[in-house]
């Protein structure tokens, strides 16, 4: 094995880049971009009664750090307190440094409303990055809206949702789906899809959007099969046998948590080789890998707004940055980067806004552009959602992705598409 | 669903079908035969099973590390120490476990059920403080990976043969230690009748802490197997303790054969209906088919005659 050959590469390459950081960070700190010179009065930026004081704003941070989630939402806290770092070290936000108040939400959804509820009233956060799954999201927005917080949810989902207190720094449906099916569909000629997903609203949403797509956009394209499994299903042998009789052009895979792990091995292990059968999925990202096994799932596609290896310089700067902070080893997501977008939309939006009441947020938001977006630049949109650009990349053998395809122009964000539901 | 295929290409999703299903048995039994000897030879609700199963991929996993770093070029045949070793961890750790907590609740069956829930859920938060949230990715040697070629086809996992090799040898064992030797004698004295088999100079103490401890081996056997088929998490085990409960009480729980035709009955049952419906279907059919059938016989398929 080129193991220790491969880790040392590694390791004198991220030094390089670390260098490259020292170097860059002065000029950083001196961008006007960020700062102001005076902070403004506390009476003018808060006038509802948020935890602003002459020198601090408090936010909240809400994810599962304990629980089956912790095994998603570990990425999200990181980014965002790296985010929240950062603004701070580069002189906060109109003025003020943030200070961070974070809430277990222990996998449990009224657990999550609960402490939605108790960042709100209690500790009254100016803003509240948080929630992972479509569930926690789903537990939290009634108290949001009743007592008027800001949300930044980081994670892609279903769409056919919107709300003023929210602002969705993932990817909706569409934005996630179209993109790529029409990239297979151009690139490799695929006209048979095979639907794959576990048994829950994310998955059963996007893929009736695929099915739409497929069937209604992509001339003599068709489904030739769908099929769900339970959240934690292990066995997939049956389906597996089922899509050798078929043979599809293209497996759409929209399978998640351990059930992603006991796929990719048996259809490794049943001698489906991804390198001749197309497989394109939207649920594994660079974090899920690490359980998978970069042996077992290299030269899948994945559609993503976001992968590790971007090639462009806010990302070489935001990997390292990242790593320093975490530690060599870890790996950042589409997820991870969207939960790091959060806290610098809401900076932007604040100093636009040149207040922190919530709803001058909610009314600034549409329009603020984030420069240094890792993804690249990404605006919001009217609906609260981003424009960015969708990407496809195919697994290596070292659990990263190799980016092969973008979109030339942002794709806009459609949470309740016309003619997909 | 026969349309438009030819005959050859349906043999063969046949031969390969029917190769899933058993594959899938394996798989079940191990799950059931350490749940079945501590459920029904001890009457102990063990909820933390499936913690004990994930305790053997931990072993598994760290063990493909120091092959990785110390040993690797007999990194080929790690397996089997990582086997060895995770029946003895686990095993250590079920005589452990009998021996500061179970015992104190022989008399108190449902008792047990909450105890060992917690003790779930403490080794799952001691998982995740040792091996952090993530799923760790094993290791697995080439040979063990893909799947070999029987004709041109017809494709067979080899991790499935492991698996079935695996558990044909586990159950042997077992069958041999229960029926066979003296110590089988012992624990089916004990467990038909406590009082009596004490008062005949059995070490009851000394028998239950040991069954336990097998039990608890057997799980730490079937975790390391599942390396090559599932994730490994500190929550995966909850993964597998429904299915495992399921087989255990559906084949009568203090009946090996019990099980082993349950975990057969349930295994084919899915993976036929997998195959011509969606797999959520098929688990829903199943679940319902086994309610039905217990409700008719709540004793399970196979019932020892015992005087009570």
């Amino acid at each position: 094995m080129s193991k220790d050959e491969k880790s040392g590469h590694t390791r004198s390459h991220s030094r390089r880049r670390l260098l490259q950081v020292a170097a860059a960070l002065p000029a950083i700190s001196v961008l006007p971009r960020r700062g102001y010179a005076a902070a403004p009065a506390t009476a003018a930026v808060n006038t509802t009664g948020l935890a602003v004081t002459d020198d601090s704003v408090t936010v909240g941070i809400l994810h599962s750090i304990t629980g089956t989630m912790a095994i998603s939402e570990t990425g999200s806290v990181e980014a965002e307190k790296l985010a929240i770092s950062q603004i701070n070290s580069e002189g906060g936000v109109l003025g003020r440094q943030i200070k961070i108040i974070q809430e277990d939400g222990a996998s449990d959804w009224p657990t999550f409303a609960e402490k939605a509820k108790k960042l709100l009233v209690n500790d009254k956060c100016a803003a509240v990055f948080g929630c992972w799954t479509s569930a926690s999201r789903k537990a939290v927005l009634p108290v949001f809206e009743q007592y008027n917080g800001m949300l930044y949810y980081p994670t892609f989902y279903e769409g056919l949702e919107q709300s003023k207190n929210v602002i969705y720094t993932g990817q909706e449906a569409t934005q996630q789906i179209l993109a790529g099916l029409d990239w297979v569909n151009r690139t490799k000629g695929s006209k048979t899809f095979y639907l794959l997903g576990s048994d829950y609203i994310w998955p059963r949403t996007s893929n009736k959007i695929a099915r739409k797509h497929i069937e209604n956009h992509l001339t003599g394209c068709k489904v030739v099969g769908e099929d769900y499994f339970p959240l934690g299903s292990t066995q997939f042998n049956s389906v597996i046998n089922k899509m050798k009789l078929v043979k599809p052009d293209v497996i759409y895979a929209i399978i998640v948590g351990g059930s992603n792990v006991a796929f990719y091995k048996q259809l490794k292990a049943a001698g489906v080789d991804l390198s001749k059968q197309t497989l394109l999925t939207i649920s594994v990202t660079e974090d899920e890998i690490l359980g998978i096994g970069g042996e077992n799932i290299a030269g899948a596609y994945a559609c993503m707004k976001y992968f590790q290896s971007l090639d462009n310089p806010n990302n070489k700067l935001f990997v390292p940055a990242f790593k320093k902070m975490w530690g060599e080893k870890s790996v950042i997501g589409d997820v991870t980067q969207a939960a790091y977008l959060g806290p610098n939309l809401w900076q932007l939006t604040a100093e636009k806004a040149g207040s922190f009441d919530i709803d001058k947020i909610a009314a600034a938001s549409p329009g603020v552009e984030f420069k240094g977006a890792p993804e690249g630049y990404v605006r919001i949109h009217e609906n609260h959602h981003l424009w960015s650009r969708t990407r496809v990349g195919r697994a290596r053998l070292d659990g990263q992705y190799d980016v092969i395809y973008e979109t030339a122009d942002l794709v806009e964000p459609n949470p309740f598409p016309k003619g997909y539901q | 669903m026969l349309m438009g295929y030819s005959f050859g290409d349906l043999g063969s999703i046949m031969a390969m079908q029917g190769f899933a299903g058993l594959s899938l048995f394996s798989v079940f039994v191990l799950m059931a035969l350490g749940l079945a000897i501590i459920f029904g030879q001890m009457g102990v609700i063990n909820m933390a099973h499936g913690e004990f199963m994930i305790l053997g991929a931990y072993v598994t996993y760290l063990t493909s590390l120091t092959f990785t770093n110390y040993l690797p070029s007999l990194f080929s045949i790690y397996f089997f120490v990582a086997v060895t070793l995770a029946f003895c961890a686990s095993g250590a750790l079920g005589m452990l476990v009998e021996w500061a907590l179970i015992r104190q609740l022989y008399r108190r069956p449902l008792d047990t059920l909450l105890a060992t829930w917690g003790l779930s859920l403490i080794l799952q938060q001691v998982y995740r403080s040792v091996f952090g949230a993530r799923e760790v990715g094993v290791d697995q040697p080439d040979w063990m990976m893909g799947a070999t070629n029987l004709s041109d086809t017809i494709q067979i996992p080899i991790n499935g043969l492991i698996v079935m090799a695996l558990t044909a040898v586990i159950s042997i064992f077992v069958y041999l230690l229960i029926y066979r030797m003296k110590w089988g004698r012992q624990v089916r004295a004990v467990m038909s009748n406590r009082a009596m088999a004490g008062a005949v100079g059995i070490d009851t103490e000394k028998v239950d802490r040991y069954t336990f401890g097998i039990g608890c081996g057997i799980a730490g056997v079937a975790g390391s197997a599942f390396t090559m088929i599932g994730s490994t998490s500190p929550t995966a085990g909850q993964l597998y303790i429904v299915d495992t409960f399921l087989i255990v009480v559906f084949g009568g729980a203090q009946s090996l054969i019990g099980t082993i035709a349950s975990a057969f009955t349930i295994s084919q049952a899915r993976s036929i209906l997998e195959f011509f419906l969606s797999g959520s279907m098929a688990q829903v059919l199943v679940l319902l088919t086994v309610v039905g059938i217990l409700m008719l016989r709540p004793q399970g398929l196979f019932v020892l005659k015992i005087r009570r």
